[in-house]
């Protein structure tokens, strides 16, 4: 599966999509791929403030359970919680089901992630390991 | 044969390596073994085996066999279960202990015939076992020892339609078989392959024993996928074998049995001849475990009856947070639809609906003891 050129990209696996100052952020299809069969997601609350590079929360399938890391810091606007009852979106369509929206405190944090091409190549080298 | 060491890679490959890579299987390195552990997707394939018929590919598992006028004695003394009790073509569930009465490895132990044994023991102990059993029993008189772990391709064919997929292959009456006996028959054209109805799902099913050349091997693996089409059959891999084995509450070497763990603790006692004459490893230190009142902690299973996934490592509590014991495999359970795990906690916390608290990654997540094996599977109506 492709990955979205206009996304960024986190070395654990999570996507952002940016408009203006709003984040909307998702994992990657590589880590629904790796966890293989998704039933449990852990998400924030509205209002609750996130910060680069730190857990907020943990998506788990039926093999394991992975931590979920927030690419950029910013407050949670919404989250997505048809994903209580349908973890498995995430295994069907990584790319377009995201899981929370956050608007920005620091869009700068942007530039330290990882663009299409170069989270591809990290995930090649990955997957020779 | 075929599932030699390549000395470029410290994995071990089964015959089938190439198969399950074709089928673009998700590998992973499983007690020194590259082995599937998915294919289309874990839960589609235990519902499988649950429903229709899942096939495996199980060759990592190693097979040993005693041979002579001294096997009987020599299987006697070194696993706990009572083989003098064995029929030819019938196997028990058993188990080789250590003198403290924990475990060496748990094992299937096949009459061949008279004077003739086969101990199917677990892949990632297989050289601990090899060894374990020239210790034990190498001097005994009249017992000859073979390895054959790397001659056989093992398929374990799960689930209820498992017999009318085998059937369709080999010309023996797999409706004769009954649970835990085996004979041999024509399987693919194959002469003399071992078929026992055995199996580590919980399910119906049968295991099955063929030469471990590659093309062989892929030939009966595919002409089995093509047998169970109708039936909607899946190549099943590790992870569901481990759910559908949790889901029945079978153990686990590493896990729920272990070197340290002995047999009253895994609830596997009734497998032991305890009271009777003939001598095992291990037995005298069950008898003074007995006469000492038995075990301190005991194997429970455990459901969650709040949110939260208890899993392998968690510790568990009681529910005021005092830490009592630890899960030993703990998953969410695909066909029961609930968050399952098994759990060593001291014997005055172990009765039937105590309710107790698993710390799941620094909360406490209140979970039941309930019955044993979770999931046990229908009768079959006549």
């Amino acid at each position: 599966m492709a990955y979205p050129a206009g996304y960024r990209y986190t070395k654990e696996h999570e996507w952002i999509s940016v408009a203006g100052a709003s984040g909307t952020v998702g994992i990657t299809d590589y880590a629904q791929s790796s966890l293989g069969d998704i039933v449990f997601v852990d998400l924030p609350k509205v209002g609750d403030r996130l910060q680069a590079g730190k857990i907020f929360g943990s998506v788990e399938s039926v093999k394991a359970v992975s931590d979920l890391f927030s690419p950029v810091s910013g407050t949670v606007t919404a989250v997505n919680e048809e994903l209580k009852n349908a973890p498995e979106w995430i295994n069907a369509d990584a790319n377009a089901t995201w899981m929370l929206k956050l608007n920005l405190t620091n869009p700068a944090e942007l530039d330290a992630l990882l663009s299409a091409e170069q989270y591809e190549a990290f995930i090649a080298e990955e997957s020779e390991k | 044969m075929s599932a030699t060491v390549d000395p470029a890679s410290p994995l071990r490959k089964t015959a089938l390596n190439a198969t399950h890579r074709a089928l673009r299987a998700r590998m992973v390195d499983f007690g020194g073994w590259d082995m599937p552990v998915e294919y289309s997707g874990l839960i589609a394939e235990h519902m499988a085996v649950r429903t229709a018929v899942g096939l495996f590919d199980v060759s990592h598992m190693g097979d040993i066999q005693l041979r002579g006028p001294g096997s009987l004695a020599a299987v006697q003394h070194l696993c706990m279960n009572d083989a003098s009790r064995l029929a030819v073509g019938q196997a028990q569930y058993s188990a080789m202990l250590n003198p403290d009465g924990a475990f060496v490895d748990d094992v299937v132990v096949h009459k061949l015939s008279d004077n003739d044994y086969l101990i199917v023991i677990n892949a990632g102990t297989r050289e601990k076992d090899v060894a374990w059993v020239h210790s034990q029993i190498g001097a005994m008189p009249g017992i000859h020892i073979s390895d054959y772990s790397d001659f056989y391709t093992q398929l374990a064919i799960q689930g209820p339609k498992a017999e009318s997929t085998l059937q369709k292959l080999t010309g023996a009456d797999l409706s004769a078989i009954k649970n835990y006996w085996f004979t041999w028959g024509k399987v693919c054209g194959l002469p003399n392959v071992l078929i026992a109805r055995t199996g580590y799902t919980g399910e119906d099913g049968f295991e099955i024993y063929i030469p471990s050349d590659g093309p062989t091997s892929a030939l009966v693996w595919s002409e089995v996928l093509n047998a169970g089409a109708e039936f909607g059959i899946l190549p099943c891999g590790l992870g569901a074998r481990n759910t559908l084995r949790l889901e029945s509450a079978m153990a686990l070497y590493g896990h729920e049995i272990s070197g340290s763990i002995n047999v009253f603790e895994a609830g596997l006692a009734r497998y032991a001849r305890l009271d009777q004459g003939t001598d095992f490893v291990g037995r005298a230190a069950l008898a003074a475990i007995q006469a000492a009142g038995g075990p301190k902690r005991r194997l429970v299973g455990l459901e969650s009856i709040e949110r939260g996934i208890g899993r392998d490592g968690y510790p568990v509590c009681t529910v005021a947070g005092e830490r009592i014991g630890e899960i030993t495999s703990g998953s969410p359970a695909p066909f029961l639809k609930k968050n399952i795990a098994l759990a060593y906690v001291p014997v005055q916390f172990a009765a039937l609906d105590e309710v107790v608290a698993v710390e799941v990654r620094g909360q406490l997540v209140k979970a039941k003891i309930v019955a044993t094996p979770f999931y046990k599977r229908p009768r079959k109506s006549a």
